[in-house]
């Protein structure tokens, strides 16, 4: 819901990247969210790590669902094709999208209502089918555009604007991620650019299942005292096990860390993630070692943060069904339709 | 006592326990009769379950080649003694009833109009096989065996049938073989040989083939292009999919590479199912669903996505007896109303109706030619009755000059060029926009998709006149969809009617021969056999040259009729439904019947006008 239009000129000496493209080249519409909504700092991280990335933004396609985070996609990479499916299914949509073309990048914005109520079992199927995709719940514990509802998120015992506090347990997206399979899992803080922007370009550069949830303060309807997502209180609970460098192969390696400080995470296609712990003896390649620290760390009321699991090894859906390297959309009735010699063996056969 | 006659015409009925092996064995029977020439139309009526519970296999041989079921039983083969007193009902006077003699049974469990054959099967299995599981799966080919000596079956047809079956499988081969003449052996030196009925050599199958509509399908969605498949397993549907996995195996892989140009998803739910294949279309690949009614419901939000985002995708949907779980294993006509205008607001979808397999080749290939063309779902209404059971149809046919019609989408070339993009800009009249494939073009071509309203851009706008705009144009779009989809078909009578008949799908094979068998009556029937929604011109015409028109259908409230009066604007005073739901399928007896009785009751003298 855009009334304002963008003003499409830039200015001259705006910097380019390896394709020639500006970082305005990637922003959307302007946002209709709240004026301070985390989401908006999401979408300019996303802006930010594909022109870092040098992806050419009609490259990737961006999928959603219903709801406030659902909305953003349309406020990021305007030159993407972009589908704003029903609530909660963004996963199956984008799962086929995906088989149609692998050549492509596939975002999914997803928002908690989304992702953890309605879609909870979407959310599910694809993460244990490993799609290639970056699949991001900008996660604010609430449900916006219905006025304040609470969301699967929300922990027990915060509350709401009205003081109602909440009852359930909350779901914990990144612990199912983590059993479910995901090869790339993080969380990260919408207020935290500088965590965030690595973290997405990291994602995207993997193949195979990524799955990112930020922490997104809602401003009109939970960022009160008593919220555990509000941005005062995942300041300070907020505890980061790494800073990630995201490099790719090519480039020389010029920072200088101490001896012990570094992980080296090589990924598929050469490309190496780079993380600075922070947390002594944090192995983020470990999956086991990996959910226990979680959960320990959630019991002592942390808000662990980072890049929390790489698998070096993922695969993705496409290797696991076998698919031709092409593209299958761009099959035509050549490759596709076995023609009528099969058919009469195949008539021949019912006889 | 009076015995039934007949030769290449009777039905023989198999009742069995499920999970008894008894399939494969009773489908040998009937390919052995079809080996001789003779048309058979198998049924199977099977429960929803695995094991244990009745099951039945109707195999009706009928030389003119009539397919539909008939009704009655000429001979019942009963291996099931749960269902023994019901089937023994189901006999026609002067029928036949088989048993199983191990045990014997008293008189009074027998009818005295019915011929009864008695063959100690369990007795000559446990004298010949050690193996409980031998002795089960043996006791099928061995009531084979005896049935092609009652009925005159030539025992090579059906050898041959096992030389094809168990090819290189040389101990299987011989160990049926070895069955089939003990039973025969048997019933030539035990039993009266032949019966009443009898199969005699003809030649009336021609270079028909034997399939089932769920194989057809399938098939038919591999040469239509589809590439991608998520589907979700219900009866009656589940066949498809996985008849599409086996095309696939053999038809799609890439022999230079090894690789798959298919993706076929077992989705979670069928909710996935239609959103992976509503992302595939999306993005401009081929791609379907196969499922059942209460996979419908499921889907219907996501139809509503598709149909008002405009993104082709086909549902092929094997129906079932409805409402919620309904009969699962049972056959209706009942989700026409609920395909048509599937989702919430104002939206009408495009359906088709395969009368048989070759149809459901057909139909369904041509549906993704469709659904690109108009960008939208469309919809491949089978059943269970021709979906679930093999019939005897035409071959399937594939010129090799047709290529896909992608429908309208902008290459980078016509983007490059300047073209005017507009995603939903009617730029030829037609109601049809061009799209464009994500990733087309750096600069142009992109746009948002979603199931919110928009003006012609696909910009974002609940303004009114746009809004209103945008559903006109589908309207227009439906319009051209009448001119795409198969036209109704004509069965005219051969002497004046006054009388015309409208029909669909499965009903097809019991209509005609009701048709002959009412014009043999002398009541004459002009029948129109409608094919696709939206309904064409051609069906007001029709309608318009008979005083009234029958509308036989296989569901309780007159789902087609209720269309017809709706969006073709026929005068329902003239429309008479005929309706069999029972889950069963309609057969011609019941439709001579009904349109006799109304035949007889219309038949006065219109008053002429006093002037």
């Amino acid at each position: 819901m855009t009334y304002l239009a963008k003003p499409k000129l830039h200015h001259p000496t705006l910097a380019k990247n390896a394709v020639g493209y500006t970082r305005r080249d990637y922003e959307g519409k302007i946002s209709t969210l709240c004026a301070g909504c985390g989401h908006d700092s999401i979408s300019a991280a996303i802006v930010q790590a594909c022109w870092e990335l040098d992806i050419e933004p009609h490259r990737v396609a961006k999928l959603s669902g219903i709801g406030c985070s659902s909305k953003t996609p349309d406020y990021f990479l305007g030159n993407s094709h972009g589908f704003n499916s029903v609530h909660g299914r963004m996963p199956s949509v984008l799962t086929g999208a995906n088989l149609a073309n692998r050549d492509l990048l596939y975002m999914g914005v997803s928002g908690d209502g989304d992702s953890a109520s309605i879609g909870i079992g979407q959310f599910v199927h694809a993460i244990r089918r490993g799609v290639n995709m970056v699949y991001i719940v900008e996660n604010n514990g609430v449900y916006g555009l219905t006025k304040g509802q609470f969301s699967a998120t929300a922990d027990k015992g915060s509350k709401s604007k009205r003081g109602i506090a909440n009852m359930d347990e909350p779901l914990d997206l990144i612990g199912m991620a983590m059993l479910l399979g995901a090869t790339y899992v993080g969380r990260s803080f919408s207020g935290d650019k500088r965590q965030l922007v690595p973290l997405v370009k990291g994602a995207i550069e993997h193949r195979g299942a990524a799955f990112i949830d930020v922490i997104s303060p809602c401003v009109a309807f939970n960022n009160h005292a008593g919220s555990t997502k509000s941005y005062e209180y995942v300041r300070q609970h907020n505890e980061a096990v790494n800073r990630l460098d995201f490099i790719e192969s090519r480039e020389e390696i010029t920072a200088e860390y101490a001896p012990g400080e570094v992980v080296e995470v090589p990924q598929h296609d050469g490309a190496i993630v780079r993380l600075r712990k922070l947390a002594a003896d944090y192995d983020p390649t470990d999956r086991i070692k990996v959910m226990n620290y979680l959960q320990q760390r959630a019991a002592a009321g942390e808000v662990v943060t980072g890049l929390l699991y790489i698998d070096p090894k993922a695969e993705d859906l496409h290797h696991h069904l076998n698919t031709v390297e092409a593209p299958l959309n761009q099959l035509g009735t050549r490759e596709l339709c076995p023609g009528s010699v099969a058919l009469e063996r195949i008539n021949a056969s019912l006889r | 006592m009076k015995r039934v006659e007949a030769v290449n015409d009777f039905v023989v009925k198999f009742a069995n326990v499920n999970g008894s092996g008894s399939a494969s064995a009773n489908e040998l029977f009937a390919r052995s009769i079809l080996r001789m020439g003779v048309p058979v139309s198998p049924r199977n009526i099977f429960p929803s379950n695995i094991q244990g519970l009745p099951t039945w296999y109707e195999v009706r041989v009928n030389e003119t080649g009539y397919q539909g079921r008939r009704g009655g039983v000429d001979l019942m083969v009963a291996m099931n003694p749960q269902t023994w007193d019901n089937d023994l009902k189901e006999i026609e006077p002067g029928g036949y009833v088989f048993y199983d003699s191990s045990k014997p049974l008293p008189k009074s469990r027998f009818r005295e109009d019915v011929n009864v054959i008695g063959m100690p099967l369990t007795e000559i299995c446990n004298a010949t096989y050690s193996d409980p599981r031998q002795r089960q799966l043996f006791k099928n080919i061995i009531y084979v065996g005896a049935l092609s000596a009652l009925l005159e079956i030539d025992p090579a047809e059906i050898e041959k049938l096992f030389s094809e079956l168990y090819k290189g499988k040389e101990a299987l081969l011989q160990s049926n073989v070895k069955a089939l003449r003990l039973g025969r052996d048997y019933a030539t030196q035990n039993l009266a040989c032949p019966l009443g009925i009898r199969v005699k050599r003809s030649n009336n199958v021609g270079n028909k083939i034997f399939v089932d509509g769920n194989t057809a399908a399938a098939l038919g969605a591999v040469y239509g292009g589809a590439s991608i498949c998520a589907w979700y397993p219900i009866t009656p549907s589940s066949s498809l999919a996985e008849a599409f996995i086996k095309h696939c195996q053999k038809l799609r892989v890439d022999p230079a590479t090894g690789k798959n140009k298919f993706a076929i998803i077992q989705g979670e739910d069928e909710l996935a199912s239609i959103g992976i294949a509503i992302g595939a279309g999306w993005n401009g690949a081929r791609s379907f669903t196969a499922t059942s009614g209460p996979g419908i419901s499921l889907m219907t939000e996501f139809i509503g996505l598709a149909h008002f985002a405009e993104i082709p995708v086909v549902l092929i949907d094997v129906q079932r007896g409805g409402p919620s779980t309904g009969m699962p294993t049972r056959t209706q006509q009942s989700d026409v109303l609920c395909c048509a205008y599937a989702s919430h607001g104002d939206t009408k979808h495009v359906l088709l109706f395969p009368e048989d397999p070759t149809e459901c080749f057909e139909f369904t290939a041509q549906a993704f030619d469709l659904a690109e063309r108009l960008q939208t779902p469309v919809f491949v209404m089978t059943d269970l009755d021709i979906g679930m059971n093999t019939r005897l149809c035409e071959p399937f046919e594939w010129n090799d000059t047709r290529e896909y019609d992608r429908g309208k989408v902008m290459s980078f070339d016509d983007l490059e060029s300047g073209k005017d993009f507009g995603r939903y800009l009617d730029v030829d009249g037609d109601g049809i926009a061009f799209r464009t494939y994500p990733g087309t073009h750096p600069e142009r071509g992109a746009y948002f998709t979603r199931g919110t309203t928009k003006d012609r851009y696909a910009r974002y706008s609940e303004a009114g006149p746009d809004y209103v705009d945008n559903m006109q144009r589908l309207l227009r779009k439906f319009e051209t969809a009448k001119t795409l989809i198969p036209k109704p078909l004509l069965y005219p009578a051969e002497k004046p009617a006054r009388f015309g008949a409208i029909f669909y799908g499965s009903t097809s094979p019991s209509m005609v021969e009701a048709l002959h068998v009412l014009a043999e009556r002398g009541i004459h029937v002009n029948a129109l056999r409608v094919r696709g929604f939206p309904f064409q011109e051609e069906i007001n015409d029709f309608v318009a040259s008979h005083p009234w028109v029958f509308v036989i259908e296989q569901n309780r409230d007159a789902q087609l009729k209720t269309m017809l009066v709706n969006e073709a604007k026929l005068n329902p005073s003239r429309l008479l439904s005929i309706l069999h739901y029972d889950g069963t399928p309609i057969t011609a007896r019941y439709i001579v019947d009904q349109i006799a009785q109304h035949a007889a009751a219309r038949t006065v003298v219109p008053l002429k006008r006093v002037s």
